[in-house]
């Protein structure tokens, strides 16, 4: 048995900032906490470094944008999440951004410059300043590197290409999770004192998504097995600009810089929908928007919209656009020098997760979450582009903190030794199961059933029946899952098992989330119902909290933090 | 007419049941534009689960699946399938590395590499509350280096990695002059002390196979030479005082 104070799951942005937390802060007589890390992929490989327009902070460096500060950022925030974010978590990651973009420069990340040598900053959907601050389009993939260089400096020790599998929890706490090491197929518990996910979200549950391989949603459904709530399932991101085919993304950047977007009559068709902010209304906006050009017989081939960057010059995309230029020249062919790019709203981010509050705390002591994992909430019903990435590290770093005050606090209890062992072996006769049993069902076939119906029905636009269509299907896939079998009994890098592994939970989560759409009757930010157009603040001002039971998920609610904001019609 | 099927033939070796390691033919039905990647999960998920093969983000920005297909070092991700046909999709793992299975190669030696050059901003003056200042033009002097994904293309492509275990390898000197070439920086004469040596710098032959080999075109070799340069220049200052 593995032991260490804090095990980090997850090796992301958000992973990786809470193990430099937990590290810098001293441990009980002033020695190094032991804390470690635990990746389901090398931290490098991880979907942070995918992010690319950038990370908001109110620096106020930009031209024009010298009135920007933190309440500000909080107000676009609040709005863009159509008030449904709680408002004293916003306002400390409004506080928090500065001060931890700046943390971040001063370990070496190398964002873009302003003439006179600061941050610089671009404009971002939803935003009253530019205020997003950037690397080029890569600002994901510098920060990722930037973050596994401080932790390889600290040499935190990192179990790299290990799977968890159980989260364990034992007198009313969170004591370790079992996990696979995927280079061998062994079983492991690891014991920890405090235990923090950050395992990403859920794209993988749908089948048109910018996510990567791994974006399962596997971690959200070991808290939600252990007893913790899931928020706000339902709300979830579709990206306006993924790439038609891979739907990889292609960043709001491309906007933020100036893009334009067509429909097949070459009309400029945002006018018709955010006149003020034309192609920098928010996501859900924008994504609606190009969704009904589409469905109504604007669009090109009925599936596509055109992102036009031409008019940039080739010198401009060449400097802040390098990334989607060599994107969409590998994957369409398309060199946006010299042509539009085609496009598609595709699932993006996950604004539910894992209910946590601002210090990471679950209702499962010992347990902590942060990053796209978590709900905070920050984002509410639709998260703004760029905050993404400032969530990972202000919350990172909160949780990491949050985890150090939780074992300082901690009275020497017992080892828990036993629950460990039992929850090994549980976890050994789960994977035996899936690969002696005698099962018949194809657990591929099963998945890609789930990632349509996803796509088919809990998408941009929902409507009763068909989501509970898809509530339905989630149900039978469920039942047939049990009659499931991974075919290859080898352990060494077995994919096959992972992948049914992983399926178990994607199922579940994917209950969560078409249940509280089927549920929430209302439209509000991303989740848009086109029987129940309005969004309803008497009856669904408040979050969605989904409770695992043998049944299926068991839906609570709790109202909204309001401070400063009270929620009027958002208007762009 | 567009052939609707592909060939790959794939280097198998698995650890459990192989002595040695094998090619084995699949047939993989095509979709316009589909990847070598895609391929892959279809045989995966279709025909033989026990394919073993890295992938993460399939946009060429995560570095998981760098492999050696039809003569050449690429990723999967970013490899389409058309051009290559009608040649059958001949893949094997990263060559010169030790093959855990299949496509999965031990990465552990490129990541020790990594580790030995001080991969970090290296710099003891306080930081101000703020962001410090830096030029564009200082900026965009390591802009190539940082599109780095540590693939380790470049380090299997290398005939020294093929010779000398303790190598450091093409990756890891590009991030130390990443650093070295940073005007933040401070860590110049420290990262010097693991590069200028036989093992370091000096060991590269100029062939510009890590050039060839970057999937991320990133001149590879230039920064090794920026290096030898570095460390002339560093010794030339140690006599004259």
């Amino acid at each position: 048995m593995i032991y260490h104070q804090i095990l980090v799951v997850g090796g992301g942005l958000a992973g990786m900032r809470a193990a430099i937390e937990a590290w810098e802060t001293a441990g009980k007589g002033g020695q190094r906490t032991d804390v470690a890390i635990l990746s389901r992929v090398h931290p490098v490989r991880s979907h942070s470094g995918a992010a690319q327009g950038g990370v908001n902070a109110s620096f106020a460096n930009a031209e024009g944008a010298k009135d920007d500060n933190p309440e500000k950022h909080a107000f676009d925030t609040v709005k863009g999440g159509d008030y449904l974010g709680d408002q004293d978590a916003i306002e400390v990651m409004a506080l928090e951004a500065v001060p931890c973009v700046s943390e971040l420069e001063h370990w070496g990340a190398p964002f873009s410059r302003t003439p006179e040598g600061k941050i610089a900053q671009r404009p971002f959907g939803g935003a009253g300043y530019p205020r997003t601050c950037y690397s080029a389009d890569k600002t994901g993939h510098i920060m990722l590197h930037t973050l596994f260089e401080q932790t390889t400096k600290r040499q935190i020790k990192t179990y790299s290409e290990w799977m968890a599998v159980t989260l364990v929890r034992a007198g009313g706490r969170c004591v370790g999770v079992i996990a696979m090491d995927l280079l061998t197929g062994r079983l492991e518990a690891f014991r920890a004192d405090a235990v923090i996910f950050a395992t990403g979200g859920i794209g993988r549950l749908y089948q048109k998504t910018s996510n990567a391989i791994i974006n399962t949603g596997y971690g959200m459904a070991l808290a939600y097995w252990a007893g913790v709530p899931l928020e706000d399932m339902e709300f979830v991101q579709f990206h306006p600009t993924t790439l038609v085919g891979t739907n990889l993304l292609i960043s709001e950047a491309a906007r933020g810089e100036g893009g334009y977007l067509y429909n097949a009559l070459g009309e400029r068709f945002m006018k018709n929908y955010a006149p003020e902010l034309m192609e920098l209304a928010p996501r859900d906006i924008t994504a609606r928007a190009e969704q009904t050009e589409i469905d109504e017989g604007r669009g090109f081939d009925n599936i596509y919209i055109q992102l036009d960057l031409r008019h940039l010059g080739r010198a401009k995309i060449e400097e802040r656009l390098p990334g989607i230029r060599e994107l969409s020249i590998s994957y369409v062919g398309v060199d946006p020098v010299e042509k539009p790019i085609p496009i598609q709203p595709g699932q993006h981010y996950t604004m539910g997760g894992i209910d946590c509050n601002v210090a990471g705390e679950t209702a499962l002591p010992g347990f902590f979450a942060a990053g796209e994992c978590a709900c905070v909430s920050v984002h509410g019903a639709n998260r703004l582009g760029g905050n993404s990435l400032l969530e990972t590290i202000v919350f990172g770093k909160l949780a990491g903190r949050g985890a150090m005050e939780y074992i300082l606090g901690k009275q020497g209890g017992p080892t828990e030794e036993k629950e460990m062992e039992a929850a090994l072996s549980q976890a050994e006769a789960k994977v035996a199961k899936l690969i002696k049993g005698n099962g018949t069902e194809d657990l591929p076939t099963i998945r890609k059933e789930m990632e349509s119906t996803m796509t088919d029905n809990v998408g941009v636009f929902r409507e009763k029946a068909q989501i509970q269509k898809a509530v339905d299907k989630v149900r039978e896939l469920k039942d047939r899952y049990k009659r499931g079998r991974v075919k290859y009994a080898g352990r060494t890098f077995n994919q096959e098992l992972v992948r049914g592994l992983e399926l178990e939970g994607m199922l579940d989560v994917a209950e969560c989330v078409s249940l509280g759409a089927v549920v929430r009757e209302e439209s509000r930010g991303s989740h848009f119902r086109i029987d129940f157009r309005k969004r309803d603040d008497e009856k669904w001002l408040k979050h969605t909290l989904a409770y695992c039971t043998p049944e299926g998920p068991r839906l609570d609610y709790r109202p909204v933090a309001i401070t400063k904001y009270p929620p009027v019609e958002r208007k762009y | 007419m567009a052939p609707d099927t592909a060939i790959f033939k794939i280097q198998r070796f698995d650890p459990e049941v192989d002595k040695l390691s094998y090619f084995q033919s699949y047939t993989v039905r095509l979709r316009r534009g589909m990847t070598v990647l895609e391929g892959l999960f279809d045989i995966l998920d279709q025909e033989d689960g026990s394919l073993a093969f890295r992938a993460s983000c399939r946009g060429a920005v995560c570095g998981s699946d760098a492999m050696y297909i039809n003569g050449a070092l690429r990723l999967a991700c970013n490899t389409a399938i058309a051009p290559l046909l009608p040649q059958d999709i001949t893949i094997s793992p990263l060559p010169y590395m030790r093959v855990i299975k299949d496509l999965v190669v031990d990465q552990d030696p490129f990541w020790a590499a990594y580790e030995r050059i001080k991969p970090y901003l290296i710099n003891p003056q306080t930081a101000p509350e703020r962001e410090r200042y830096q030029s564009a033009k200082d900026r965009k002097h390591i802009d190539e280096m940082l599109d780095c994904i540590l693939c380790a293309a470049c380090y299997a492509s290398c005939p020294m990695t093929w010779s000398d275990e303790v190598w450091l390898g093409p990756a890891a000197i590009l991030k130390a002059y990443r650093f070295n070439g940073d005007t933040r920086d401070k860590g110049q004469r420290e990262r010097l002390k693991v590069l200028d040596n036989e093992n370091g710098i000096w060991r590269c032959h100029t062939v510009f196979n890590c050039a060839e080999a970057c999937p991320k075109n990133i001149n590879v070799t230039w920064s090794i030479e920026a290096l030898k340069r570095q460390a002339i220049i560093n010794r030339l200052k140690f006599w004259r005082r």
